[in-house]
C-alpha cells in the first residue's frame, strides 16, 4: 500500500520526521527507551501499543511538551531534514503549530472554552502568519467548510460548549492545518467519540492527508482504525517500537510476538467463530527502570528464552519491515 | 428565586452608593467640611430636626448628609483600589505557583504562610507611626496585606486548569508562556477571582473604617465613614444618631457588596456545568 498520489514522496523520500533512540525518563520509570519513528509525507503512520506503552509520551517528546518532572534524550531527531533535538522552547514554539500540527484525544477540553472557535482559530494563525484578521478569518472560515462544518460563519462564532463532540474534533483539526503544517501528529483523536463520528473523522484525516501530502502521524491503541487507515504501522510495546512495517505487511505476516499476541486478540466478523475463545496476552506491561537490559516482553512471551535477558537486536523480516526479537 | 432576590437587592445597594459617590457631592448642596459651631449635634429631619440637615449635625456643626455622601466615595475608592493592587499581587502570585508547581510554587506558598501570619491591625500601626497617615498610605497597606485569598484561590484554580487539553494544545499551538498564563489559563479561573475580589472590596471597606476609628487610617478633616464613627463616639450616649448614621451607611453596603459576591458565585457556578 504505497502512497505515489502526491509528488513530494516519489521515489526514497527523506523522512518528514525522523527520530531515533528517543528515550524519556520520569523519576524511576522509564516511559519510553529507545524508540525509533520515521514519518515521510503523503504517508499515515500509525503508532499503536496498549495504555501506558508510550505513544502520547513520544507524541509530545517530539513537540517538546513534556511535563517539567520528565528527563529527554535523543539519538537524533530531525524534521524536514533540519535537526530538531537540540531546539529550546523558543524555537520549538515557532514550529508547534505552524509546521507540526497536533490533535488531542479529548475534543471536549481541548477547545478553551472562555473563547470563540473563531479567535482560536484565528489566533494560531495570527501568531505564526501574522497578517490581517480579515485574512486570518477567511482562511478559518474556508478550513471550516474543507472539515465538514455546514456554515462556517455561523460556526466561527460560537464557543466551544455551542458544539457537538464530533465538531470540535473538526474545529481542532482545521485549526491545526490553519499554517499548512507538514506534519499532523494526532493522538487519539477518535477515541472519545461516537463510533458512527469515529469513521466519519477518520475518513476526513485519510482525506486530508491525501490532499494536502500531509506526513500524518496517528496514534491509536485501535487495531480497526489502523486497518482502515495506515500505510505504515509500528507497533509499541514498553517504550520501545518493537515491530514496524508496511500495514498491509503487517497485518499478513506479523513477526515479533507481541504484534502476533494483538492482532490474535482482535475479533473479526465471519473468521471468529462464537464459541471460540479470543486470543489474549497473559501478564500485564511492567515498570521498567533505568538499567533494564533485554526484551521487555518476555516474561508475558510464550517464546522466551534465556538469551532474551540480553540486548536485543534489530532484525529485518523484509523491505522495511524491522522487528526487535531474538527469534529469526 | 430568593437567591435572585437578594443578588437584586445587593446589586441595587451597591448601584445607589456608586451614584451617590459619583453624583452626591454636586447634587448635596452643603460643603462637608464647613463648620457651623451654633449648630452643633442637631438632629435629623426625621429625629425631630429641620429640613436645613436631612440628617443632621455632627460635633463641629458640619453637616452630615454631605459628609455621608463624599464618604461613600472614600470608601469605594478605597475598597476598588485596595482590591485592585492586592489582587494583581495575588493573582500573579498564585498563577505561577499553581501553573509551575515543584520550588517556584513552595516559593509562592512559603509567602502566602508569611503572609498570613502577619497581624493587619499591627503592620498598619506601624505604618503609620513610620510614615504619617494619608489615604494613599491606607490603600497600599491594605493593598499589600490582602492578596493572600487571591493567591490562595489563583493557585488552586491553576492547578485544575493547567492539566486540561486546551492548556497543552495552546502549547502545541505555538502559544509562548506568557499567553498560555494570561490568555488560556486566566479567563478561565476569573469567574472565581471575581467573587474574591467583591468579598476583599468588602473586607477592605470594612478595614479602613476599623483603621480610621483607630486614627490609623484616613486622616481627620476627610469624611471616612469609620473616622465618623471615630468622631461621634463621645456624644453617642445622648445623639445616637452621629454614629449609627455612618454605621447603618457601612453595614449597608458592605451586605450589598456581599450580596453581589454570592450572586455572582451563583452564576459562575451555573454556567461552568453547562
Amino acid at each position: 500500500m504505497g502512497c505515489g498520489t502526491c509528488s513530494g514522496c516519489a521515489g526514497v523520500s527523506e523522512p518528514v520526521l525522523a527520530v531515533e533512540g528517543l528515550r524519556v525518563r520520569f523519576g524511576g520509570v522509564e516511559a519510553v527507551r529507545g524508540a525509533s519513528l520515521a514519518v515521510r509525507a503523503g504517508e499515515t503512520h500509525c503508532l499503536v501499543g496498549e495504555s501506558g506503552c508510550g505513544k502520547s509520551v513520544s507524541a509530545r517528546a517530539v513537540m517538546g511538551l513534556l511535563a517539567p518532572n520528565a528527563v529527554r534524550s535523543v539519538g537524533a531527531m530531525r524534521f524536514e531534514g533540519a535537526d530538531i533535538a537540540g531546539l529550546n522552547d523558543r524555537a520549538m514554539g515557532k514550529l508547534r503549530g505552524d509546521r507540526i500540527g497536533m490533535i488531542f484525544q479529548e475534543p471536549m477540553t481541548s477547545l478553551n472554552p472562555a473563547y470563540t472557535v473563531g479567535s482560536q482559530m484565528t489566533e494560531v494563525y495570527r501568531r505564526h502568519r501574522g497578517g490581517q484578521q480579515r485574512a486570518a478569518v477567511d482562511r478559518a472560515a474556508s478550513l471550516l467548510a474543507r472539515v465538514g462544518m455546514a456554515n462556517p460563519g455561523l460556526r466561527l462564532g460560537q464557543f466551544p460548549h455551542q458544539l457537538s463532540g464530533g465538531l470540535r474534533q473538526r474545529v481542532m483539526i482545521a485549526m491545526a492545518l490553519m499554517c499548512e503544517p507538514r506534519l499532523l501528529i494526532a493522538d487519539e483523536p477518535t477515541t472519545a467519540l461516537d463510533v458512527t463520528v469515529q469513521a466519519g473523522i477518520l475518513r476526513l484525516l485519510a482525506g486530508l492527508q491525501a490532499e494536502m501530502g500531509l506526513a500524518l502521524l496517528l496514534i491509536t491503541h485501535d487495531l480497526g482504525v489502523v486497518a482502515r487507515v495506515a500505510h505504515r504501522v509500528s507497533v509499541m510495546y514498553a517504550g520501545q517500537v518493537v515491530e514496524s512495517a508496511p500495514a498491509a505487511e503487517l497485518f499478513a505476516a506479523p513477526t515479533h510476538p507481541y504484534t502476533r499476541g494483538l492482532l490474535a486478540s482482535v475479533p473479526v466478523p465471519g473468521k471468529v467463530r462464537r464459541d471460540e475463545k479470543l486470543g489474549s496476552i497473559p501478564g500485564t506491561v511492567p515498570r521498567i527502570g533505568p538499567g533494564f537490559v533485554g526484551c521487555g516482553f518476555r516474561d508475558r512471551c510464550a517464546h522466551a528464552m534465556a538469551v532474551c535477558a540480553e540486548a536485543v537486536p534489530l532484525r529485518q523480516a523484509g523491505a522495511g519491515h524491522d522487528y526487535l526479537c531474538q527469534l529469526t | 428565586m430568593t437567591r435572585k432576590v437578594a443578588a437584586a437587592l445587593g446589586l441595587l445597594i451597591v448601584g445607589f452608593t456608586l451614584v451617590v459617590a459619583l453624583f452626591g457631592p454636586s447634587v448635596v448642596r452643603a460643603d462637608p467640611f464647613a463648620q457651623d459651631l451654633m449648630n452643633r449635634l442637631k438632629p435629623p429631619a426625621f429625629m425631630g430636626g429641620t429640613d436645613a440637615h436631612w440628617l443632621g449635625t455632627d460635633q463641629l456643626g458640619r453637616d452630615y448628609l454631605a459628609r455621608l455622601v463624599y464618604g461613600a466615595r472614600i470608601s469605594l475608592l478605597i475598597g476598588a483600589a485596595a482590591a485592585l493592587t492586592s489582587g494583581v499581587i495575588g493573582i500573579t502570585l498564585g498563577l505561577l505557583g499553581g501553573f509551575f508547581g515543584g520550588r517556584v510554587d513552595d516559593a509562592v506558598m512559603f509567602a502566602i504562610t508569611c503572609r498570613l501570619s502577619i497581624p493587619l491591625i499591627l503592620v498598619a500601626l506601624a505604618v503609620v507611626s513610620a510614615v504619617g497617615a494619608s489615604l494613599t498610605i491606607v490603600v497600599t497597606t491594605l493593598g499589600l496585606l490582602l492578596w493572600d485569598r487571591f493567591a490562595v484561590v489563583a493557585r488552586t484554580t491553576t492547578m485544575q486548569v493547567r492539566t486540561l487539553d486546551y492548556v497543552a494544545a495552546a502549547e502545541a499551538a505555538g502559544a509562548g508562556l506568557f499567553h498560555v498564563l494570561f490568555r488560556e489559563v486566566l479567563p478561565n479561573i476569573a469567574p472565581h477571582l471575581v467573587v474574591v475580589a467583591t468579598l476583599e472590596v468588602a473586607l477592605a471597606i470594612l478595614l479602613e473604617a476599623v483603621l480610621s476609628f483607630l486614627g490609623l487610617g484616613v486622616p481627620a478633616p476627610l469624611p471616612s465613614w469609620g473616622l465618623m464613627i471615630a468622631e461621634g463616639k463621645d456624644y453617642m450616649f445622648f445623639d445616637p444618631w452621629v454614629i449609627m448614621v455612618p454605621g447603618l451607611a457601612l453595614f449597608t453596603l458592605v451586605l450589598g457588596i456581599n450580596l453581589v459576591g454570592d450572586g455572582l458565585r451563583d452564576l459562575f457556578g451555573v454556567r461552568r456545568r453547562v
